[in-house]
């Protein structure tokens, strides 16, 4: 493994929701280019772990830390998180009727540019961004001028959330179940996209039930979360060993039979 | 090719100015009532109480013909034997309408000839509100009538429109200039008759604004009237008569702002609209009365009666309002559909947050054959407040060929406010089509979340919600007023989540 900066350190997080214990002592270490893959049976907490981090309201940390970019994530408002760099592509990307995208993706940007105290962009250079940008996931023109997700298919959702990640430029990408959904043709257009916006200074963590994403985004790192817990941590062959031989080993190990 | 990307939120704002969605996050964050000052202006009230001699004084101060002094005489008469009316969905406190005063004047000179006889006063109030009425200085592509307390203060770009024969002026000079355009028109539409507050301000209204657009002009400019209520312990009761002469064409605006008092300030006002033949006109309100503190302490009574008869074959009239102050609104802007082929529109944004009241609609009466109404009504509401649609399409018995299509949605924030919809439907004739549809939707915790997930805090992510749940009729707005629109609307409503 790199010995890069770290920019997610996660130690003993747990977290649940309406008095339910879901994470249940969550450690993982992200640094800067890496691509780490979380893979677990349904149940297991995957989106938990994801909407913990990004700020979701509807769960509660009962413990652990989470710093990012040695700031502490969990004391962050969700738009502040959003702005030092975390973005989360959504499992299932929510419909804002009458809101254009462009007039969301603005909001967005230029929230974010006051928060880092600079001026709102200009509309012709928000305009050069979004067509840029579009290009990168194929995205037609109209689809920027409907509105927020509405009547978009279940591919052009995806896309969209991969493209408003190119538009946002985090340094730390969570794509929850991004594959959910797709042919694969969407596929390869959504990892395609994900990969041109891969430096040495970003990362991404990728959740996922199946293998399938992870030919086209390539993995540093995979981790099986089961039961809250992360039981397992290897290399890209550990994702190619559970597409084999499924989650029970898995489940027999932890369990005990 | 680049099409289709609008930029800005609705068309209506000029790609130049980047800034506008800034603005909003900065007036919704600081939240308050920006129109609440008062002036301080030397100002002619006349004692509390009505009763004929006030009725004679306010005629006689406007140096007014018998025959209206008779016509508001004969409103008193009928006022004084109806109670108000209880039927709405409010709760509207017992009202003493002995205790207001029905004629406050600025003491300046009224219908100025030129702006230096105007009180330096009266000139910076307007201009705090946006209105400069220095001719130079005044708003291009806009005509404005702006209207303190009881009397019109100043209109601008006069000249300009009489060289089309187009009268844009004050209701007081109209019954001087034009008595006999006025006395033909004036009660047509609203017969003092026609409900409690309709016959009070019959009785006692004292300025306005009068508008006649002669045979094939189009008007080339937005005319608009500003009303401000300035005075303590009175009440507004102003009347606006417009007449689009066949072929003619003119939007026209209402902008109303009040200071923040304690006390409940009463505004009844009377528009009438009469549309001849394949003539059209836009009356578009953005209306912002102080809606009274949060606890809903003080804020104006809007009791106001609004009605259109288009009577001639092919007229058209479109109601476009956004309703965001007053502590208790109820108003029904309707039109009359007497021609054959003509068109009824009403397009509503009705915002209560806190403690306000709202029942507000629109009635659509179809007597013309082909006649054709569409009504979409966006209802929002917030905090403690109630609102209500109330609306009613009525088809007569020789209307052949109406049509109708209604959309009526409600939005609620948070779960303590109300809305409620009252649709009547009355048709007489087998042909026509009537449409209704309703929907009733919460902005939901996961919508915000995405907001906040990609940088966008709360209030803001309100204010883009809203704003897209009630673009539709925002894009009906004229170009001035929409920004505007869009800002109150989210000024309106902050403080209303999380």
């Amino acid at each position: 493994m790199s010995q890069n900066n770290i920019l997610l350190q996660v130690n003993d997080l747990r977290a649940g929701i309406e008095g339910k214990e879901i994470l249940k002592g969550i450690n993982l270490t992200v640094r800067e280019g890496e691509v780490h893959a979380i893979m677990g049976p349904n149940g297991s907490g995957k989106s938990t772990l994801s909407g913990v981090l990004a700020g979701d309201p509807r769960f509660t940390v009962n413990g652990g830390s989470a710093l990012f970019n040695g700031k502490e994530l969990l004391s962050l408002s969700p738009e502040d998180r959003s702005h030092e760099g975390l973005f989360l592509s959504f499992q299932y990307p929510v419909e804002i009727p009458g809101v254009s995208m462009v007039n969301f993706m603005r909001a967005a940007v230029n929230a974010k540019r006051k928060y880092l105290g600079e001026e709102p962009m200009s509309a012709s250079d928000f305009l050069k961004l979004m067509r840029q940008k579009r290009a990168l996931v194929e995205l037609d023109n109209k689809l920027a001028s409907r509105s927020v997700n509405e009547g978009f298919s279940g591919g052009e959702k995806k896309r969209n959330e991969i493209f408003q990640m190119a538009v946002l430029q985090p340094r730390l990408a969570i794509l929850d179940e991004t594959d959910s959904g797709l042919d694969i043709d969407a596929l390869r257009i959504v990892a395609g996209g994900v990969n041109k916006l891969k430096t040495d200074k970003n990362a991404t963590i990728v959740i996922t039930h199946y293998q399938r994403l992870l030919d086209y985004i390539k993995p540093d790192v995979v981790h099986i979360l089961y039961k809250g817990r992360i039981v397992h941590t290897g290399g890209p062959e550990l994702a190619l060993e559970l597409e084999e031989k499924g989650y029970d080993w898995i489940k027999e190990q932890v369990d005990g039979n | 090719m680049e099409h289709n990307e609008d930029i800005a939120p609705n068309q209506g704002c000029p790609a130049a100015e980047p800034n506008t969605a800034r603005n909003i996050i900065d007036e919704s964050v600081s939240g308050d009532y920006k129109y609440g000052f008062v002036s301080d202006i030397d100002t002619e009230i006349i004692p509390i109480g009505l009763n004929e001699d006030v009725i004679r004084l306010i005629s006689a101060k406007k140096g007014e013909p018998e025959w209206l002094l008779n016509f508001r005489l004969d409103a008193f008469r009928y006022w004084q034997t109806l109670t108000p009316p209880r039927w709405a969905h409010l709760d509207i406190p017992d009202i003493d309408f002995q205790s207001l005063s029905y004629y406050a004047a600025p003491k300046s000179k009224t219908s100025p000839k030129n702006i230096d006889e105007v009180d330096p006063q009266l000139i910076d109030t307007f201009n705090r509100l946006g209105i400069p009425l220095h001719e130079q200085k005044a708003l291009a592509g806009m005509a404005v009538d702006a209207v303190m307390d009881s009397v019109s203060v100043k209109t601008t770009h006069r000249e300009k429109l009489a060289e089309l024969g187009i009268i844009f002026c004050s209701f007081s000079e109209a019954v001087k200039d034009y008595p006999d355009l006025v006395r033909k028109y004036l009660g047509k539409v609203v017969p003092y008759t026609d409900n409690f507050y309709a016959a009070l301000n019959s009785a006692v209204f004292s300025d306005g604004s009068f508008v006649y657009i002669p045979k094939g002009v189009r008007c080339p400019m937005e005319l608009s009237t500003y009303f401000r209520i300035n005075a303590a312990g009175t009440g507004q009761f102003e009347r606006t008569l417009i007449v689009a002469d066949s072929e003619a064409y003119v939007s026209y605006l209402e902008g109303c702002t009040a200071p923040m008092r304690d006390e409940n300030q009463l505004h009844a006002a009377i528009v009438e609209i009469i549309v001849e033949d394949n003539a059209e006109v836009k009356y578009s309100t953005v209306q912002n009365w102080y809606a009274g503190d949060k606890e809903g302490r003080g804020g104006i009574y809007n009791f106001v009666t609004k009605r259109g008869l288009c009577r001639g074959d092919y007229s058209k009239l479109s109601w476009t309002q956004v309703e965001t102050g007053s502590a208790i609104t109820w108003k029904y802007p309707s039109c009359i559909l007497s021609g054959e082929g003509s068109v009824g529109e009403f397009y509503s944004v009705a915002v209560t947050n806190n403690r306000q009241q709202a029942d507000t609609g629109t009635k659509m009466i179809h007597i013309g054959k082909n006649s054709r109404s569409t009504i979409v009504s966006k209802g929002i509401s917030a905090g403690y407040s109630q609102n209500a649609y109330r609306g009613l399409v009525r088809v007569a018995r020789n209307a052949v060929g109406v049509r109708n299509y209604t959309q009526c949605d409600s939005l609620l924030l948070g779960s303590h406010c109300g809305a409620h919809t009252f649709p009547y439907i009355d048709v007489r004739n087998d042909s026509a089509i009537v449409e209704h549809e309703a929907t009733t939707s919460k902005i939901s915790e996961e919508q915000l979340f995405y907001c906040n997930q990609r940088g966008i805090p709360t209030e803001e992510a309100v204010g883009l919600i809203v704003n897209g749940y009630a673009k539709e009729v925002m894009n009906k707005l004229p170009m001035e007023f929409a920004v505007e629109a869009q800002k109150l609307l989210s000024i309106t409503l902050e403080g209303s989540v999380g």
